[in-house]
């Protein structure tokens, strides 16, 4: 794997490879000295066209746990009102000698250009409206976790429902949660208005449903995604009250799960949104786990972008420092 | 007097003949000198001076993009004899001094006639009308007005505008764009690539509810509306149904659309970010009947140059727009003569007669006969090439076609019987 763009890019083999991989690297979690010397003397920079401490510091301690040099550039703000093109950004920071860029932009599309100027790993962290795949992974890991009954394998997912409800037009997270998910045999159903449903939804491999109180009490697991607040006015829904009526995970509807079905969202939550306090703090709730997991899954897929790669030695596991 | 003799070429795909060219205008070839200058034609077809009815030649304003000597250079390249040179400059083509300094310029600088668009509203901002009369008696002697770049959104100010020009025979020519459907924020087509893309777009009904409410406009104030770049079947519907009422409606569409579709987008390259957007193949399959049956008239390149730094950015918040003029011909040829959908004498009408008639130039989009003005471009219809951005006239090189295989079909033009370009 050269880049890592999309959850297209990875196929039913290669995401379970990341996943049980990032099981390992979990383990480091738990230690006093959480330092891996797989990636010493590599570079990382994280680019950052957007803020996202969440995201950002989580590439940041994946990065250093692997003893990667890392790097925050933040390069807010749109190209064009700086007069800097994104070509000049992106080539600028990958001529100091990076290895990896990570890369999160406000518009999509822009990892994926930028690997057609550079050679350095471009990885993207979250593009406009396109695409999270480290989210996607994130999601997937937990919700394994969650499913699995005994080792993990390839069939964790097979017949089992995810409903993923809310803004999926303005949603990188679904996008490549839809992707990743369907790869890894999950059966899908999105749910949201029709205004908040994307062009072209029939082709997406889901189903489509605008209401939720008949998807609830068929799925293993529900993942709510964020309502932007500039949705909020943009004519997308009357009113907020009446979204939380039609989409949110309110307390009525918890009881519509069946036992044990998780509940799944990006964050950050707007409580009392599109979720309750009841279903964000439920005993199924998964919500602080996918933040546990992404600190693993970003160490999992620096470590296959840059570890194993052609331009790099061969990955020798040495003995962790204890 | 200068005379050079263009020998056994094929006139409009009719049949073969000879043209006599004497100073500017066409003249009995039986009348050459012994020593007049020969062109063998033998297997080249010979067609009017094509008629570029839809260009940004970026003068005043943007000359590190186009000045009007590079882009009516490009034009001549292309075949063409005269450009309508759009009215979105800065400053803009909204008064009849600054439409009388890009019909200069044309005059001290052009490789082809030059014919200023005039703004329809001041400063292109949609509120008042700019001055269309003036503009029009004006030696510039302006007779299409266009805020192309933008659409004329109030169906009031519309109104206005086109009830006003039919005193001189003006034409408004839309850039058919409803703002509210088609967002700030919208840079391609809405559909199934846009979606799985996570780039905001805009419908085809942001366009053809426009062209829908600008035909009835038209029959309201029976004067003459000119539809630019059309980009959908549903507009091709609309044109059809108001065409079908006798609505005094023409229509134009550019070579982009008719081969380039959505599936550009994939690549996110702005290359191929373009107002009005790429749109799906059943929209080009459409574009294309259209183009055959008449119901489209003409075809016109929208050639828009933009220096690549405004190029390279996201996909979202980089320039719209390509290059056209060199290569127009090139691509109407491969999708059009090629495919048997249209003739050379077809072809002719709708790149030559008809924009020349929409935009009442009387020297132009005229027959090759005794007489007329010497507007000629040899075209060999079998040579190919593969298309170099870099070795393009135009200043700029938002070229999409570049390293695609073309058809390479200007040999020479001819404008006013002077030879403005020869391969």
């Amino acid at each position: 794997m050269r880049h890592l763009l999309s959850a297209a890019d990875l196929d039913l083999l290669s995401a379970t490879e990341l996943m049980d991989l990032a099981e390992e690297m979990s383990l480091l979690q738990g230690r006093q000295v959480k330092k891996l010397p797989a990636l010493r003397g590599r570079t990382v920079v994280n680019l950052f066209f957007e803020d996202s401490t969440r995201t950002r510091s989580s590439f940041e301690i994946a990065g250093k746990w692997l003893s990667a040099d890392v790097i925050n550039v933040s390069a807010k703000g749109s190209s064009v009102s700086k007069g800097e093109s994104l070509r000049d950004t992106v080539l600028t920071v990958a001529a100091m000698g990076v290895d990896a860029l990570v890369i999160r932009h406000h518009a999509s599309g822009a990892p994926q250009q930028a690997t057609q100027w550079i050679n350095a790993h471009v990885l993207n962290a979250g593009d406009g409206t396109h695409e999270h795949p480290t989210q996607a992974l994130l999601d997937a890991f937990t919700l394994r976790r969650h499913f699995r009954t005994a080792e993990p394998d390839l069939t964790d997912f097979a017949g089992k429902t995810i409903a993923i409800v809310g803004d999926l037009t303005h949603s990188r997270v679904a996008r490549s949660n839809v992707l990743l998910l369907r790869t890894l045999r999950a059966d899908l159903v999105l749910v949201a208005p029709p205004t908040l449903l994307p062009a072209g939804v029939e082709t997406w491999p889901a189903q489509v449903c605008t209401e939720l109180d008949d998807v609830l009490p068929m799925v293993d697991a529900v993942m709510m995604l964020r309502v932007q607040r500039e949705r909020m006015s943009g004519g997308y829904f009357p009113t907020p009250r009446e979204y939380t009526v039609g989409y949110g995970l309110t307390w009525p509807r918890l009881q519509l799960l069946r036992p044990g079905a998780a509940i799944c969202h990006p964050g950050p939550m707007n409580r009392g949104l599109e979720i309750s306090a009841e279903a964000a703090d439920a005993a199924n709730s998964l919500i602080l786990d996918q933040v546990a997991a992404g600190v693993a899954i970003r160490m999992s897929v620096l470590y296959s972008l840059l570890g194993g790669s052609d331009d790099s030695p061969p990955p020798t596991r040495e003995p962790e420092a204890e | 007097m200068r005379q050079v003799l263009i020998r056994g070429a094929d006139l409009l795909g009719r049949g073969r003949g000879d043209l006599l060219i004497q100073d500017e205008v066409f003249a009995d070839s039986l009348e050459a000198h012994h020593d007049v200058e020969l062109i063998d034609a033998d297997g080249l077809v010979a067609l009017p001076g094509l008629v570029a009815l839809h260009a940004h030649l970026r003068q005043p304003g943007r000359e590190d993009t186009e000045t009007v000597a590079s882009g009516t250079q490009a034009a001549a390249r292309g075949g063409f004899t005269v450009v309508l040179a759009m009215a979105n400059t800065d400053p803009v083509t909204d008064t009849a001094e600054a439409a009388e300094h890009v019909a200069e310029l044309g005059r001290r600088e052009g490789l082809a006639q030059v014919v200023p668009v005039g703004a329809v509203s001041k400063g292109l901002d949609g509120t008042e009308l700019a001055e269309l009369g003036l503009m029009a008696r004006s030696a510039a002697a302006v007779r299409v007005f266009s805020d192309d770049g933008r659409c004329v959104a109030d169906a009031r100010l519309m109104r206005r505008a086109m009830e006003y020009v039919r005193a001189f025979d003006g034409v408004i020519a839309q850039h058919a764009q409803d703002p509210r459907l088609a967002g700030p924020d919208a840079c391609c087509h809405e559909g199934a690539i846009s979606g799985r893309l996570g780039l905001p777009g805009w419908p085809a009904a942001a366009e053809s509810t426009i062209v829908a409410r600008d035909v009835q406009i038209a029959s309201l104030t029976r004067s003459r509306l000119h539809v630019c770049h059309v980009s959908t079947a549903e507009t091709v519907d609309v044109l059809r149904w108001a065409k079908a009422r006798g609505i005094s409606v023409t229509a134009e569409v550019t070579p982009h659309h008719l081969l380039l579709t959505t599936d550009e987008l994939l690549s996110y390259d702005p290359l191929y970010k373009v107002n009005p957007p790429l749109r799906p193949a059943e929209d080009v399959t459409e574009l294309r009947l259209a183009l055959a049956d008449g119901t489209i008239d003409a075809v016109a390149t929208d050639h828009a140059p933009h220096a690549r730094h405004d190029k390279e950015h996201a996909f979202a918040e980089a320039a719209f727009g390509m290059l056209g003029l060199e290569t127009a011909l090139a691509v109407v040829i491969e999708t059009m003569i090629n495919s048997g959908a249209l003739s050379w004498a077809t072809l002719a009408m709708r790149m030559s007669m008809a924009p020349a008639q929409i935009a009442r130039l009387a020297g132009q989009g005229r027959h090759l006969a005794i007489g007329e003005p010497a507007n000629v471009v040899l075209v060999d219809p079998a040579a190919r090439a593969v298309v170099d951005a870099n070795a393009s006239a135009s200043l700029s090189r938002n070229n999409p076609w570049h390293e695609r295989e073309l058809p390479d079909p200007v040999v020479s033009t001819f404008w006013r019987g002077r030879l403005t370009f020869r391969r």
